[in-house]
């Protein structure tokens, strides 16, 4: 009996054998991504899509985490000689990852040595700009970009008197709407996700002021930062003010306010545009989507907006094979055509990052029954890219990020001016810039 | 009269010892040297340029004045949490360990919290406290008492400080009600024989007994608010407003992990460890003297 059942297992080791070289002629590669679910299936569906699209190769996404982790995770594989063949790094990341040399293999030398052809312009400026070197050359393949807008609550519009399908274009406009809004009994006429993002990066790009010098840190680590200009002071001054009479409240950093717009508490809030799965599915009430506001007497205003989101890298590894990079090569350009691209879009909420993916999503309907949907490309799509609306590029952002946040939280709570909150965030980020330099220098 | 244990074998207590001494070098032993050589190196996120630098990380921390901020917080909340969790902890121990009904179940709901993790504990204080969707914080500002803890250090600070030493209480409590059952019943008897009431007993009878435990929480406590806190501060605060919920050991993740600078973040768990050897140290030369062990 147990003679029996050796045999019977040796013959099965034996056939495993044999069927091995038949699995193994697939290129498995490695994808890690930061994506949560739901996003993170919708991701993994995307992935699913390759694999089935063809039989050479197996892409394996694994979920590392949120994106700060999913970097220390690449970064500690990297080091251990162990990375993955593709990681999706936040866009405020992209310094970093452009600072990491021989660590990574920038997505037009991949084309370029694998022969594949990928045509950039394909890809919105205000997307593929955030991640192509100064002279054009795309560095990691732009994915799941969102930019933000304005929300607006149209029942406590209507009840405030004011004319639910005329959001407020300029921010005279929106103080203006809060005033009524108040009068109506809101509690919350005003708030804002992502404080730093929408008050200070996205701001700076609509009215086409520098958020740092050196083209936002396009062109050098020498950056230094811009952001206590007039224009910002009297910005944040304008926000301080509001917060005092009531018309806007400061909820937290990041997107910790995020639930104040779908619960009904706030009547406007400039969010992600990923947001509106979410308010879809929560919101008790009837909203709308508007561009951000901007301040009229500014000259140049209003240009496009900025993305965030992220991108995919592509890491380099000693045991990587040319037909792994191949492999890898083909998966990124399955990802920028037009049908993924749309469904993409249609199912998260997340930019189209091609025209032709917008058009597809605008020819199956898209946008005829989801009115709205459309805000966070055409004000993407609005203007020609300038220096000051690529994008940022700028190492150790996250902490810049979360520096203003800081300073501004002291300024709210009147601990100090508003030119005295951006002095020091420029001093202490310019810091923070000037150890990126030094470490990455040579 | 005393006993000596002595081993037969000499290799025998070597490899009795041998697992504990393995797990403390590859666990405690190892990173704290890599955490002493990172302090002393400038590098990029990837590790593929690095500069050797001696002493700048701790010169550019300690002559931050943030740092020095965050230095009196972590102070502050240190103290407040082990001080604030004792104090409850002793009045519970003493009032369960007292002839009363359902003591049993008060001592099974005081012990509860413990095995709540301590980012669950964030979130339960978060639907609590949170100016809009928390049950008391809208309380409060319905009430006209303007709540917001993302925008006012006190409250901020009171609300970890409160979650962090809810956290810990039980823990503490289940020492000290242990300690209070190992106290003869002779003793207190013979104290109230000779007419001492119900204070006076705590003060001069209990008190000194439990000394070894509370000696013990003592440390134990510190080391929970230093080093295990971090999940409470993260899902309610992260630090904020501004910086006045940033402990020592928020900071070393914030620039280890957010800002990727190893270089900083490792001077920064250098100078961690170097407080809590201090502290401990220090506990032991001075406090310990007090300590009567029965």
């Amino acid at each position: 009996m147990s003679n029996r059942l050796a045999l019977a297992a040796g013959t099965a080791v034996a056939l495993a054998l044999l069927a091995g070289p038949a699995a193994a002629q697939k290129v498995q590669l490695e994808f890690w991504h930061g994506l949560p679910q739901p996003l993170g299936g919708q991701l993994e569906q995307v992935v699913q899509g390759f694999n089935a699209s063809q039989d050479k190769i197996q892409v394996n996404p694994t979920f590392k985490g949120s994106y700060p982790e999913a970097m220390q995770g690449a970064i500690a594989a990297f080091r251990a000689g162990n990375a993955p063949h593709i990681v999706q790094m936040f866009e405020v990341g992209t310094a970093t990852m452009m600072a990491a040399g021989p660590a990574i293999k920038p997505v037009y030398q991949l084309l370029q040595e694998t022969g594949s052809t990928l045509d950039p312009k394909s890809y919105l400026s205000a997307v593929a700009g955030y991640y192509t070197t100064p002279d054009g050359k795309l560095v990691s393949m732009p994915f799941n970009s969102s930019t933000t807008i304005l929300f607006y609550n149209k029942d406590a519009f209507q009840k405030a008197g004011l004319d639910p399908n005329a959001p407020p274009k300029t921010w005279p406009e929106l103080i203006e709407a809060t005033k009524k809004l108040k009068a109506s009994g809101s509690s919350c006429p005003f708030t804002t996700s992502w404080p730093t993002w929408a008050q200070f990066e996205q701001f700076s790009s609509i009215h086409n002021v520098p958020f740092a010098t050196q083209e936002n840190g396009f062109k050098g680590l020498n950056a230094e930062l811009k952001i206590n200009s007039p224009l910002h002071v009297k910005h944040l001054q304008t926000l301080i003010d509001m917060q005092k009479d009531g018309l806007f409240k400061y909820a937290g950093r990041d997107n910790a306010p995020d639930a104040l717009f779908p619960s009904g508490e706030c009547a406007m809030q400039m969010a992600s545009s990923g947001l509106r799965l979410r308010i879809t599915k929560e919101a008790k009430f009837a909203w709308g989507a508007a561009m951000l506001p901007y301040w009229p007497d500014v000259k140049d205003a209003p240009k496009n907006s900025i993305i965030g989101g992220a991108s995919f890298w592509v890491m380099t590894s000693p045991k990587r094979t040319a037909d792994e990079y191949k492999a890898v090569a083909e998966f990124l350009k399955y990802l920028g055509q037009p049908e993924v691209d749309a469904k993409w879009h249609m199912d998260t909420g997340y930019l189209p990052i091609t025209a032709k993916g917008y058009e597809a999503a605008k020819a199956a309907g898209f946008y005829d029954k989801n009115p709205g949907a459309d805000v966070p490309y055409l004000q993407m799509a609005r203007s020609e890219v300038t220096e000051n609306t690529k994008g940022l590029r700028l190492g150790g952002l996250p902490e810049i990020r979360n520096i203003i946040q800081e300073e501004m939280e002291k300024a709210f709570q009147g601990q100090q001016s508003a030119q005295q909150a951006l002095d020091t965030a420029v001093q202490r980020g310019n810091t923070v810039l000037r150890n990126f330099e030094r470490a990455n220098k040579g | 009269m005393q006993r000596r244990v002595v081993f037969e074998n000499k290799w025998l207590p070597y490899l009795l010892l041998a697992p504990q001494v393995a797990i403390t070098l590859v666990f405690f032993h190892w990173p704290a040297a890599q955490a002493i050589e990172q302090s002393m190196l400038l590098q990029d996120a990837f590790g593929l340029r690095q500069t050797f630098v001696w002493f700048e990380n701790f010169e550019v921390v300690l002559s931050d004045p943030n740092y020095l901020g965050t230095m009196r917080v972590t102070a502050v909340f240190s103290l407040a949490v082990t001080v604030l969790s004792m104090v409850l902890a002793l009045l519970f121990a003493v009032l369960a360990n007292a002839h009363i009904r359902g003591r049993s179940a008060y001592k099974t709901l005081l012990i509860w919290p413990y095995a709540v993790a301590p980012a669950v504990a964030a979130v339960l204080w978060l639907f609590i406290f949170n100016p809009e969707i928390g049950v008391l914080g809208r309380a409060l500002n319905n009430i006209g008492l303007r709540w917001d803890y993302r925008l006012n250090d006190a409250q901020a600070l009171f609300m970890v400080v409160a979650a962090s030493a809810w956290k810990q209480v039980s823990y503490n409590f289940i020492f000290f009600l242990a300690g209070l059952q190992a106290i003869p019943r002779s003793l207190l008897e013979a104290a109230a024989i000779d007419g001492a009431g119900p204070v006076r007993r705590f003060r001069t009878v209990t008190f000194p007994l439990l000394s070894p435990t509370t000696f013990f929480l003592l440390v134990v406590n510190v080391v929970y608010a230093f080093f295990e806190t971090f999940g409470v501060i993260h899902a309610l605060t992260k630090g904020g407003p501004g910086k006045a919920t940033e402990t020592l050991i928020y900071r070393v993740y914030l620039d280890g992990v957010i800002n990727n600078d190893m270089g900083s973040s490792s001077a920064q768990s250098v100078l961690l460890m170097l407080v809590v050897v201090a502290l401990t140290a220090i506990q032991f030369r001075f406090i310990e003297r007090k300590v009567h062990y029965a």
